[in-house]
């Protein structure tokens, strides 16, 4: 049985501001909230919010046949929280439905897979904890930011307790082979692997509405039918794209999300299913295991990491933002920490590309990929001053790791000495006030063994004064 | 294919981008094998490079009929000029001009430099083309800058072979605004009369189109190239000063260079950071108000103006230097940025060059934004990764901008033109 596995991801980088360097120092804001602002606003307004609905109205039409998987990047989530709760409320809707499953990524949409472990754990675990919190389920695959995956990173996403992984279908590691199987990581066999098939996903995300592409107009049955004439054996396609392309990319004027409301019945029709990546990881056995040893993403021609980090100022960029990777993980400054989320975005290091692809490339506030490393880095010259003065510098990181568990822990101990403390005093007084009113019990006993003794000594005065000065006694008690 | 050209500077005696830029493509045009090019110069001095071009002097040109004998030819202007030469354009003179000044070989005298008299210099610069045209054989002329307009417009007429003009600046980029009306007719006449018209930049062809309303079709644009550095160059040792940087501004002080908004750019770094030193080279009519201005900012102790300078000690200062800066208001072209690029040092434009549409590693602001100028000129000393990628790219970038490529382009326009001609 054939099926479709279709994803869409979530992500909006955080728009640093112009920074010059004569802020270093002084201005510690980087952010464009106008640009973040209208940003988010367009394409909610013209892509989430209309794709989003589509999809739930799919789902609710087909009576469970269609299902989708779609990752949302925790920065883009803080995003969407802040300027569009909306699209939160369509996500939780089409979660309801019970036929959406939701991946795990990298918190900040950023590269960190490349060269801190220990970071990147840490922000997938984050990422993985709001997921839950918001759509209460835990992710079980875990998609990187841009599709990026090596062996390496296959064997620490495994080590996570991931079953499943999406990457690109790229020709340069697949040759022969079709990216309509499951595969598994070399270095973790049980993580198996989803490839994306970037013909079928381009056609829609890029060339849907070109019209000089000699497909176009595209329908969903002619689409649906180059799935069904694929050789037999070859049982999924993994379209991922952008949420965005249904919109932005390919506008709404273009049919598209008419095109994508299509393909359930067109699909149906031809026998063909839709699943959610748990779904085909669990049901279907891996064909052959993939040996990936650089890096690869679903990015530019060349599909690797060059379009971060193909250049001489990326790579500077790129390693002073990750010296400082351990001290921002040690501290515990919210601000600072929601900074290197930000900064780490990968879109930042976009920017400052001086590759000639063919396609536009949209540098935002940037004349060009100078302006963009100079401004990045007047804004992380600002960062790493802020992080250095959190701890002194001259301390090395081991030593200030040894040291803040030190304090920790000593913390932790005076606080359970307090306790002790506090215990102690409570026990203590009860004593004390045990002996004091024993104490007094035993004066008086003094004190009435006095006055017997004295009445018996008195006795031949006469009883009555006795008996007067016995009931006194009394009542002094 | 032979080329008559008229110019009015050529290395080495230059006193801006025009002569160089005629050298370059002159050089550039004769690789081509069959192209032969006759270039006309108010005063050649005998120390030009004569190995690709023929070069003829106004000054030597007679206009008026002198009965002098071979030697005494020899002995007046043999270091520059076959006596033959002297004969054939002798027997051309086409009308008496004898009320003329002229010396005793009946040729006018040129300065070849931009004197008071630069209208009658002009004139008779085209009156010695007359003679000049109806004695050589050409295919087509082709003339540099305004100077020389009147005198293609006139050879243009005397032989009927087409005029191609060269916009190497108009007068609205010299004047910011203030044209002065007889330069403006000289070029707008220029424009008129030529079959076809090179600009320097798009920028330019855009001035010539709106400013001087030429049809779009005849205008074009052939960006200027630059030349590789000579040996001697390329072997000046570079004389870095330890923990000190230098940022250097190159040209003439002048309003259309703008030279105000790199003074004011420098006190902005200067006021956050140390070890960095300016460098105002160059003379012109705003010095002055540049020293004051200086002066004002207080940043006198880092900036400096060493005057004018040329040849070798250029170089030598660009080696020097950790960025080259141009913040020009505008700019025709602008070849500067390219030599100190072959240097390998970073360097800053103004996105209001003509240069700025061929160059691409390098970092483009707009010439006002003194912001965007002094972050720029922080980045380079402050991130060596970004002055490593730039002085290295930078210099790969401008090796592939060659006078050999812009000699093919340019012949394919004379190829068009006088098979236009040929049809009409």
């Amino acid at each position: 049985m054939r099926t479709i596995c279709l994803y869409f991801e979530i992500h909006q980088n955080v728009h640093l501001k112009r920074y010059r360097f004569f802020d270093i120092g002084t201005d510690h804001y980087y952010y464009d909230d106008y640009a973040n602002e209208t940003a988010i606003t367009e394409i909610t307004e013209h892509s989430y919010i209309p794709a989003l609905n589509t999809l739930i109205e799919m789902v609710k039409n087909s009576d469970g046949a269609f299902k989708v998987a779609l990752s949302i990047s925790g920065v883009a989530l803080e995003q969407l929280e802040i300027h569009a709760p909306a699209v939160i409320d369509l996500l939780r809707q089409l979660n309801d439905t019970g036929c959406c499953e939701f991946l795990a990524e990298p918190y900040s949409h950023g590269l960190s897979s490349l060269v801190n472990e220990q970071c990147f754990r840490e922000e997938v675990m984050r990422q993985a904890d709001k997921m839950k919190s918001i759509f209460g389920k835990t992710p079980k695959v875990f998609r990187n930011s841009s599709l990026i995956y090596s062996n390496e990173i296959g064997g620490i996403v495994a080590s996570m307790g991931f079953k499943g992984m999406l990457t690109e279908g790229a020709k340069h590691i697949l040759g022969w082979k079709s990216p309509h199987y499951l595969y598994h990581c070399i270095e973790a066999p049980k993580l198996k692997l989803l490839l994306r098939d970037f013909k079928l996903s381009d056609d829609i995300s890029l060339r849907f509405s070109n019209s000089e592409w000699n497909e176009y107009p595209l329908f969903a049955d002619k689409y649906i039918s180059w799935i069904d004439e694929m050789p037999q054996e070859e049982q999924i396609i993994n379209i991922f794209m952008e949420l965005s392309s249904l919109g932005i990319a390919q506008p709404l004027s273009s049919n598209i999300l008419e095109f994508v409301k299509a393909l359930p019945n067109c699909a149906k029709e031809k026998g063909i299913t839709f699943s959610t990546p748990t779904e085909i990881i669990t049901k279907l056995n891996s064909i052959s295991a993939l040996d990936v040893n650089y890096p690869l993403s679903w990015v530019d021609e060349e599909r690797d990491t060059s379009a971060w980090l193909g250049n001489s100022l990326q790579r500077e960029a790129f390693k002073k933002l990750y010296s400082v990777a351990e001290r921002v993980y040690l501290c515990q400054d919210r601000r600072i920490k929601q900074d290197w989320d930000y900064l780490q975005a990968s879109n930042n290091f976009r920017f400052m590309t001086t590759k000639k692809t063919g396609l536009r490339l949209n540098r935002g506030i940037y004349d060009s990929s100078f302006d963009a490393f100079t401004n990045y880095m007047n804004i992380l010259g600002d960062f790493i001053k802020r992080v250095d003065a959190l701890y002194p510098v001259d301390v090395d990181n081991e030593e200030l790791n040894s040291l803040l568990t030190t304090i920790k822990n000593q913390g932790e101990e005076i606080d359970e000495l307090h306790k002790e403390i506090k215990k102690m005093y409570l026990t203590e007084k009860a004593t004390l006030e045990k002996v004091e009113s024993n104490r007094s019990i035993e004066i008086l006993k003094k004190k009435m063994g006095n006055i017997t003794e004295n009445i018996k000594t008195k006795e031949p005065r006469g009883s009555n004064s006795n008996k007067v000065t016995k009931e006194g006694a009394k009542t002094k008690d | 294919m032979k080329v008559l050209m008229f110019g009015w500077e050529f290395p080495p005696h230059i006193l801006g981008g025009l002569g160089t830029a005629s050298y370059g493509m002159t050089k550039g045009l004769s690789k081509q094998a069959d192209m032969e090019i006759t270039f006309c110069l108010p005063r050649p001095l005998g120390d030009e490079d004569r190995s690709f071009v023929k070069i003829i002097g106004m000054n030597s040109t007679p206009v008026v009929w002198r009965d002098v004998n071979w030697d005494y030819v020899n002995s007046r202007v043999g270091s520059y000029m076959d006596p033959q030469l002297y004969y054939d354009l002798r027997d051309h003179i086409y009308a008496d001009f004898s009320y003329m000044y002229t010396n005793d070989l009946g040729c006018i005298e040129f300065s070849g430099k931009y004197p008071e008299n630069l209208y009658e210099e002009i004139n008779n610069y085209s009156i010695a083309a007359g003679v000049i045209a109806r004695q050589q054989d050409f295919d087509i002329i082709h003339s540099h800058d305004w100077l020389t307009y009147p005198a293609g417009i006139h050879a243009k007429q005397v032989s009927g072979k087409p005029l191609v003009i060269h916009v190497h600046a108009t007068d609205f980029d010299r004047s910011r605004g203030h044209v002065n009306p007889t330069v403006y007719a000289i070029e707008k006449n220029g424009m008129d009369h030529a079959d076809h018209i090179m600009c320097v930049s798009e920028l330019t062809r855009q001035i010539v189109i709106n400013k001087y309303f030429q049809d779009p079709r005849k205008v074009s644009t052939v960006h200027n190239a630059v030349s590789p550095l000579s040996k001697d160059i390329q072997d000046i040792v570079t004389k870095k000063i330890p923990n000190e940087k230098i940022i250097t501004f190159l040209g003439r002080i002048t309003m259309q260079k703008g030279p105000e908004y790199f003074v004011e750019a420098a006190s902005m770094v200067l006021h956050r950071t140390q070890n960095v030193r300016f460098v105002m080279a160059g003379d012109g009519d705003m010095m002055n108000q540049m020293i004051n201005l200086v002066a004002n900012r207080g940043i006198a102790d880092r900036f400096h103006f060493p005057g004018f300078m040329r040849g070798q000690q250029v170089y030598e200062v660009l080696k020097a230097s950790e960025a080259y800066i141009m913040p020009s208001v505008s700019e025709p072209f602008g070849i500067s940025p390219l030599e100190a690029m072959q240097c390998g040092v970073p360097t800053i434009i103004s996105k209001q060059s003509g240069c700025a549409e061929i160059l691409d590693k390098c970092f483009k602001i707009d010439y006002w934004d003194i912001n965007a100028m002094a972050d720029a000129i922080y980045a380079i000393c402050a991130y060596p990764a970004l002055h490593d990628f730039l002085m290295n790219e930078g210099k790969k970038e401008v090796d592939q901008i060659t006078w050999e490529k812009v000699g093919y382009k340019i012949r394919r326009i004379y190829d068009e033109v006088i098979n236009n001609s040929k049809k009409n």
